[in-house]
């Protein structure tokens, strides 16, 4: 019933053709990051948080720049009902934010997600 | 930006029972590490957790409040304060 009603607001609250891309991006691989930058430059210190925390994990991960794509950058907000940036995917699932993602790895709980997933670690 | 005292008055105000911690990272009004320990997080997965704290700080995170580090805990078992 939830998950019907969170449909109902994202079809309500997004451009069908927006909705589609950010459905085959968070499904274009296991572990997707939504984030202000890249790994490499994130240009806000949650971002970089998200990153490294993922580096820590040593997991592999597609990033998508939302400073560079206008079109998903709010959206993307409305979509996993969540007011910041990074966002973290996993299997097409959102998990959180980097303070989300702090908590879970402080409690063990983001290495058994990716267990879980069957998503390799450190390597 | 927001002072402590908002941050404070909204978050008890929407989680009476809280208990609330808010440090001031930078004294630029817009990065606190905030802490809210509340039984309405009893049942919550830790991202709807967040939304609770999100939702009691009315549309502020991510707009006039950029730097929020967020810690939510669950209060243990049987503890009623």
């Amino acid at each position: 019933m939830i998950g019907v009603m969170q449909e109902d607001r994202k079809q309500r609250l997004i451009d069908p053709v927006v909705l589609d891309r950010i459905y085959a991006e968070i499904e274009s691989d296991h572990v997707v990051l939504f984030m202000n930058g890249t790994p490499v430059f994130p240009l806000c210190a949650p971002s970089a948080q998200a990153v490294q925390i993922l580096g820590l994990l040593g997991v592999r991960y597609k990033s998508l720049d939302m400073t560079v794509d206008p079109s998903l950058r709010l959206a993307i907000r409305d979509f996993s009902d969540w007011p910041t940036l990074p966002q973290l995917y996993v299997k097409g699932q959102f998990v959180g934010g980097n303070d989300v993602m702090r908590q879970m790895l402080e409690t063990g709980a983001l290495q058994s997600l990716f267990e879980r997933h069957a998503i390799p670690m450190n390597g | 930006m927001m002072t402590v005292d908002e941050i404070m008055m909204l978050l008890t105000e929407a989680l009476p029972q809280a208990r609330v911690e808010i440090e001031d990272l930078r004294g630029d009004g817009n990065h606190y590490a905030v802490t809210v320990e509340s039984p309405s997080f009893v049942g919550l997965s830790l991202v709807d957790q967040h939304r609770t704290v999100f939702a009691a700080l009315q549309g502020r995170v991510g707009g006039v409040l950029r730097g929020l580090t967020l810690t939510t805990i669950v209060p243990p078992l049987g503890d009623e304060s």
